[in-house]
């Protein structure tokens, strides 16, 4: 253990530490001791340390504030329960399917990651965090307008821009089934996604996030995050860096979205608002900016403790926002952090980045 | 004649959305934060002149005031509380911050005046010449454009020649050689939040008297938009934010009118896009020049 890097160590103790909390709770879950609604949560939490993970390389790595991550998470689930509806009849196997359907989630995901992205990063700062919002609620206005339905003829997908139009406009035969009403939202889902399956994309998401950031390519995207003027004179490609992160990004958070999607019966695509996105930077910034490891355990705590504050009924997201509050000013505040940081013992000063 | 009636709504509309911007462009132009709980700061002063008015009674002219004295003293506090603290934090801490207080808001809101959406009365009441009706104007209507002229008219004067108007300036060019001066940053900072709050405060008066539905999320939207509008027409410019304003609001009620309802939003925000990809500060905003 002596001889490998710090960042190797690291990175090694992170995967075992997932793959240890995995096994607890898979096994806690088999022997029936988590409440049932605790057990529901399981995938949706899987979901959003993907995202948070994936947030936090464009947010802490590549150094770009996005405001409409869960955009990216929309296009992915839609694309992934569309993926899933038409496959139904070709691959019975609902593992395979639930793969095949990610993929495509992935794939659209990214597709729209290249397609923003070439606007997007051409600003910067505060722009840039603007235009990513825009662009979130335009996915989410674009879906809410999507019909489609699928027969033994194929898919059928119509633009309902004017509202008019009803699934009837499809044409079906009559082996056709409704996947996506409009502002009802995708309808009629088999639920295909499972605990296990989330562990996978959740360690998939830290291979690929680490070894990218341990590469050449991510200690270009973090020395453009540092000093972009320093970067392009040394002759980095500074668009084609920033590019990279942001796909690959997008492109997880639309596995995260296809696994979230493929978790319940019904979606509708506000479920992926402008506070969903914020929800998952709130992840980010709290679990540490560019620390992939608090952005693990900031998602899972930050998205357990409105259940575990349900004690406090009416006042549990009143709670939750005062020590959001708390927390930022303890952690940000030189003098606070001072005071509690002479009230601890001595630690050896650690790197930001993980 | 339809269509000057859509005009007049989208003018009316972005009225609004430029008295909410001009809030949002002044803190930012000062303190070089996205202050996300405005949008609830203005859902706030709409509660609090619905309860002025329905359960103390008070004439509609003070419980506008009320309105505003109480979303002022709202900000101040929130500045004080919340963002103090955190003047030489990262600005990604501040945002959070700010959607921590967001939240606080509306749940706040939810608590002491309930989830169900009240119905506001109007605070406006003046009868029109026929002439003006025929055409679509409603009393609201002329006032919302009219205080917004005004408002933006009185900043602009306030800011360029008053004393604490010049103090703003200064401390948005540079902090550090304000407080050199002899300037009270934080004071400065406080008085800001504070203008920007009372604006707010009105902004929502007259949102609620044009839209009378008035409930937790009533800011959120609303705040979103003229953040927008505030970065559409150059954020920190106290003109770019009043165009701003109103070319959304005109922009979303003809879209609404003559293409899509359910797009509106959509077109709005690709209109945004296509600005800043043209001009990247937006229309009045000034170059951000990079020294190396």
């Amino acid at each position: 253990m002596k001889k490998m890097k710090k960042t190797t160590r690291t990175d090694l103790f992170t995967y075992l530490g997932v793959t240890v909390a995995f096994v607890a709770v898979f096994l806690l879950q088999s022997a029936g001791v988590l409440s049932n609604s605790l057990s529901g949560q399981l995938v949706p939490i899987c979901c959003f340390i993907v995202m948070a993970v994936s947030l936090n390389l464009v947010v802490g790595i590549s150094g770009e504030l996005s405001l409409g991550h869960a955009g990216f998470m929309s296009v992915g689930a839609f694309a992934g329960i569309i993926a899933a509806a038409s496959f139904t009849t070709t691959i019975p196997n609902g593992v395979i399917r639930l793969i095949v359907s990610i993929l495509v989630g992935a794939c659209c995901a990214g597709v729209a990651g290249v397609l923003i992205g070439i606007p997007v990063l051409r600003l910067r700062g505060d722009y840039l965090a603007i235009v990513t919002l825009a662009f979130g609620q335009i996915i989410k206005d674009l879906i809410n307008c999507l019909l489609v339905g699928h027969d033994s003829a194929g898919l059928h997908i119509l633009f309902n821009h004017n509202g008019l139009l009803t699934m009837n406009d499809l044409h079906m035969n009559e082996t056709g089934v409704a996947i996506i009403k409009g502002a009802q939202g995708a309808v009629g889902i088999t639920k295909l996604s499972t605990f296990p399956a989330g562990y996978i994309l959740v360690m998939l998401t830290l291979v690929i996030v680490l070894n990218l950031i341990r590469s050449r390519t991510g200690r270009a995207i973090m020395a453009i995050r540092d000093n972009r003027i320093a970067a392009e004179s040394v002759g980095l490609n500074v668009t084609k860096y920033r590019m990279i992160a942001f796909v690959t990004a997008s492109a997880m958070a639309g596995a995260a979205g296809a696994l979230y999607g493929l978790n319940y019966g019904v979606l509708v695509s506000s479920r992926f608002d402008f506070n969903t996105s914020i929800l998952v930077l709130v992840y980010v910034v709290l679990g540490g900016l560019g620390n992939i490891w608090g952005s693990i355990i900031g998602a899972t705590v930050l998205y357990i403790l409105p259940e575990i504050l349900r004690g406090f009924a009416d006042y549990r997201m009143l709670v939750y926002a005062i020590v959001l509050i708390l927390v930022m000013i303890g952690t940000n505040n030189p003098t606070i952090k001072n005071f509690i940081g002479r009230l601890l013992p001595k630690k050896k000063e650690g790197g930001a980045v993980a | 004649m339809e269509f000057i009636s859509y005009l007049i709504s989208g003018v009316t509309l972005g009225s609004v959305y430029a008295i909410i911007a001009l809030g949002y462009t002044m803190v930012y132009g000062i303190a070089k934060m996205l202050n996300f709980a405005h949008g609830d700061v203005i859902m706030v002063g709409g509660y609090v002149c619905y309860i002025a008015l329905n359960s103390l009674g008070l004439p509609a002219l003070v419980a506008v005031l009320v309105a505003m004295a109480a979303c002022t003293l709202l900000g101040i506090l929130i500045e004080g509380l919340a963002y103090k603290p955190l003047r030489q934090a990262a600005s990604l801490a501040v945002l959070i911050t700010a959607i921590g207080v967001s939240y606080f808001l509306q749940n706040a809101a939810q608590l002491i005046w309930g989830a169900n959406p009240k119905s506001f009365s109007s605070v406006v009441h003046f009868e029109l010449p026929e002439k003006i009706t025929e055409l679509g104007f409603s009393s609201e209507a002329i006032a919302t454009i009219l205080l917004c002229v005004i408002i933006m008219v009185a900043l602009t004067l306030f800011v360029a020649h008053s004393k604490t108007g010049k103090a703003m300036r200064a401390c948005s060019e540079d902090k550090g050689a304000a407080q050199l001066m002899g300037i009270n940053v934080n004071r400065t900072i406080s008085t800001t939040f504070a203008i920007g709050s009372a604006l707010a405060a009105i902004a929502g008066v007259l949102l609620c008297s044009t839209y009378p539905v008035l409930q937790p999320t009533t800011g959120s939207m609303p705040g979103i938009k003229a953040f927008t509008a505030a970065v559409f027409g150059g954020i920190g410019s106290i003109p770019g934010a009043f165009i701003g304003g109103l070319l959304l609001g005109i922009i979303e009620s003809l879209s609404k009118a003559y293409i899509s309802s359910s797009l509106a939003n959509t077109i709005v925000f690709a209109v945004l896009i296509l600005v800043l990809l043209i001009k990247p500060t937006g229309l009045l905003g000034k170059p951000i020049r990079e020294k190396v």
